[in-house]
């Protein structure tokens, strides 16, 4: 990165010399333009004391150098500041993430390329005729400059295909490894006894194709985990908590059983406890499963995870770290053994059949023609040619080259795939189970306020305006257009509500728990009862996108821990083709587990916690990036923004994919059935090999890059 | 055929200096970011170097 010349910094703020500068890193996932980049970059160095900062577009991230008193608030404020989204990352988290293993492999890729087209060069000479003492010349040229370079390049496969045989197990290295080795040993041999064919050239691509097969694969799974670290850099290492009336900001790893831990609204609370004081909700919904937040009680648990909704509160931790209720459900899910632990990839479904194929040919060849000519120099010659010519170059590259063209266009699209072979397990799809609260739909504090009269409503506002109550603030923001219509002697009584007079009229505006167990706030105004209810509201798309999955033919289920009543009414609206209700987490694993075993691949759409174990279970699952921690683990797929809009897209998209990859298949496997006659009947010369492997490569990789255009 | 014997060292430096070139852009990491550094070509905020 330092190679950059930096652009200067804007005019009149004070730049610190640089040095004793520490490294911050900000994740900023809405980062999608060049003006973003820009915007970023100069908001951050317009900070005093900010010696430099780089964003990187492709790991949507940014590095900071600024000096160590600048807090890590100070850089994401700036950033909110400037409109984007940002969050510090841990960087103990990113610091793991260096891509060592990718700059090694570029090394040999340069180092095989460069050296490839110098014996390419050679090659050229021998094939238009150079003979006897020039040819000699220029074969153990090309021998010096192939053997150390294939050495250095061609060594993971090597290393990986030697592994492979130790554990008694086939893999696509292997085949690869041997037909290198063989193809360099009898090169040097046919050149020692002054022969006309040397595969120098063919070792040498092959391994230059192969290794970017090797660095594409390596890409995408270092982006997705590189994300997922991000991600998991993003949870709040730090908790707030009271000490004699202060509120201090401590390391979660420091907070100690017995800490009064301040919860402000919106925020989880990261260990067990039971609450001290406040007046709040409490969302519980993953233990419960249950929509309804709970009022909080004195002295009330509360496990780690449950959300604060209104108003501040002080917890006393009972339990913290791995002993917390969220850290053992995360144990659990561990230790279930999912469906997709078992699913075998393409590329490891084809080496299967695929290595033992081409050795048995190679050897069928040369035993053929040992017998038939009794010349086993031609025989040597022939299996050779065989076992380079069937060589997977296109297979290693034909799974691969799709699953860039593919995960580039997902990210594009927020869309990060965290498993292995989540791109293949995506493509069988035929079922698409949904988690109501959080993911369809959200619980709004928005009141309902039409059926009240216009002119009530202005003393609603009044009255709601009065306390501090979250309920009440989130009326009185509501009705913020209406002007307040004066109250006399408003008198609030904790934990009930409040009431005034206006008009020579009483009224009051209190909680209360209706016939049906919601929960409910009633303004009366004189004799007048109105009950403000909380509406649950469609997410924006969930409509669309139900509609869109099922004319394409995907079976849609919405499960919830909701009463079935109310799941009714959601479902009705969204149109999914059935739902159950009353769910409890364990039953909705069961329910997943159930449609495996019934032989359907479920793709589960969940973020509480309340829906991991059925995360974990399901054929392929995906969870918004916001999901807890462990959430996110359980799922295969993270989607950054816009949750629901871009399953139909992702779905096609997988299907293209795979579609892509079995043509790929398709396309080398083809190249073979032309070429391995030939090279059976010995009429392989290196030139042939040559051309067979570059344009069965460049097929592949045009077939995949056909994704992005779409 | 004397020509090869300064043609072909003449080829084989020129390959090392690409590869060496190659090598120095791996190793100043611009290959780190190639969808960012595409845009940055639109960027037209940047001053003169210091």
């Amino acid at each position: 990165m330092a190679a950059y010349p930096t652009i200067s910094p804007a005019k009149g703020v004070e730049k610190s010399s640089g040095e004793g500068d520490t490294r911050r890193y900000i994740s900023i996932p809405d980062i999608s333009c060049a003006g973003c980049i820009a915007g970023v970059e100069r908001a951050l160095k317009s900070l005093p004391n900010v010696s430099d900062a780089r964003v990187n577009f492709s790991m949507k991230r940014a590095t900071v150098m600024a000096a160590p008193q600048v807090l890590d608030v100070e850089l994401t404020q700036a950033l909110h500041d400037a409109g984007y989204a940002a969050f510090t990352l841990n960087d103990s988290i990113v610091g793991q993430v260096t891509q060592t293993g990718l700059s090694s492999l570029g090394l040999r890729i340069g180092v095989s390329g460069f050296a490839m087209m110098n014996v390419m060069l050679l090659s050229v000479a021998v094939w238009s005729g150079a003979e006897d003492a020039t040819r000699d010349l220029f074969h153990w040229i090309s021998a010096a400059i192939a053997l150390p370079a294939t050495i250095f390049s061609a060594q993971p496969f090597f290393v990986s295909g030697f592994q492979a045989l130790r554990n008694k197990r086939m893999n696509m290295d292997v085949p690869i490894a041997v037909a290198i080795i063989l193809a360099l040993a009898l090169s040097l041999y046919e050149v020692s006894m002054g022969g006309r064919d040397a595969y120098f050239d063919a070792a040498l691509s092959l391994t230059f194709f192969l290794l970017i097969g090797r660095f594409l694969d390596q890409r995408i799974r270092g982006a997705a985990s590189s994300a997922a670290k991000d991600l998991t850099a993003l949870e709040p290492a730090t908790v707030m908590i009271d000490v004699s009336g202060c509120n201090t900001e401590i390391k979660l790893a420091d907070l100690r059983v017995g800490d009064t831990i301040f919860l402000p609204a919106g925020a989880r609370l990261p260990a067990d406890g039971e609450l001290i004081k406040g007046n709040s909700l409490i969302d519980m919904s993953f233990i419960t499963g249950e929509c309804d937040p709970v009022p909080t009680q004195e002295n009330m648990p509360m496990p780690a995870g449950a959300i604060n909704l209104m108003g501040p509160i002080w917890v006393r931790a009972t339990h913290v770290g791995e002993s917390s209720s969220l850290q053992r459900i995360a144990s659990m899910i561990e230790q279930a053994e999912t469906a997709r632990n078992k699913y075998t990839s393409l590329a490891d479904r084809a080496s299967a059949w695929y290595a033992p194929v081409v050795h048995i040919l190679a050897l069928a060849a040369f035993v053929f023609w040992a017998f038939y000519t009794q010349d086993f120099r031609f025989a040597i010659n022939v299996a050779v040619a065989v076992l380079i010519i069937t060589c997977p170059c296109a297979l290693g590259l034909a799974v691969p080259t799709v699953g860039v063209a593919v995960n580039n266009q997902l990210f594009r699209r927020g869309v990060i795939l965290k498993g292995e072979t989540a791109l293949e397990r995506l493509a069988q799809i035929d079922m698409v189970v949904f988690d109501k609260t959080g993911t369809l739909s959200e619980m709004s504090f928005d009141l309902q306020a039409s059926n009240i009269p216009a002119d009530r409503q202005g003393v609603l506002r009044a009255i709601s305006g009065a306390s501090t109550h979250p309920i009440s603030q989130a009326i009185h923001k509501r009705l913020a257009s209406v002007a307040p219509i004066e109250i006399e002697n408003i008198v609030e009584e904790q934990g009930f509500g409040m009431t005034g007079e206006c008009e020579g009229q009483t009224v009051s505006l209190t909680a209360q728990v209706l016939d049906d167990g919601q929960q409910a706030t009633v303004f009366r105004y004189g004799a007048n009862e109105y009950s403000l209810m909380f509406e649950e509201r469609l997410m924006p798309d969930s409509q669309e996108m139900i509609s869109q999955l099922n004319a394409q033919g995907y079976e849609t289920v919405l499960l919830s821990g909701d009463k079935v009543e109310r799941v009714a009414v959601m479902a009705g609206k969204l149109k999914v083709g059935s739902f159950h209700g009353e769910m409890k987490p364990a039953q909705k694993a069961e329910f997943v587990r159930g449609l495996m075993d019934a032989g359907r691949r479920p793709l589960m759409v969940g973020d509480g916690l309340n829906d991991t174990a059925a995360l974990a279970f399901a054929h392929a699952s995906l969870a918004p990036s916001t999901a807890l921690d462990i959430s996110r683990n359980a799922a295969d797929v993270l989607v950054i923004k816009n949750t629901l809009a871009v399953i139909p897209d992702l779905l096609r998209l997988a299907r293209v994919g795979r579609r892509r990859m079995v043509q790929n298949f398709g396309l080398a496997v083809g190249y073979n059935v032309f070429a391995v006659p030939l090279a059976f009947m010995g009429l392989v010369t290196p030139l042939i090999a040559a051309l067979m492997m570059s344009a069965s490569s460049i097929t592949v990789i045009a077939n995949a890059v056909r994704v992005s255009s779409k | 055929m004397n020509i090869l014997l300064i043609l072909i060292p003449v080829s084989l430096t020129l390959g090392f200096v690409a590869l060496g070139a190659f090598l120095w852009t791996l190793k100043s990491g611009q290959y780190d970011d190639p969808e960012g550094d595409a845009m940055r070509i639109l960027m037209d905020d940047d001053g003169p170097l210091e």
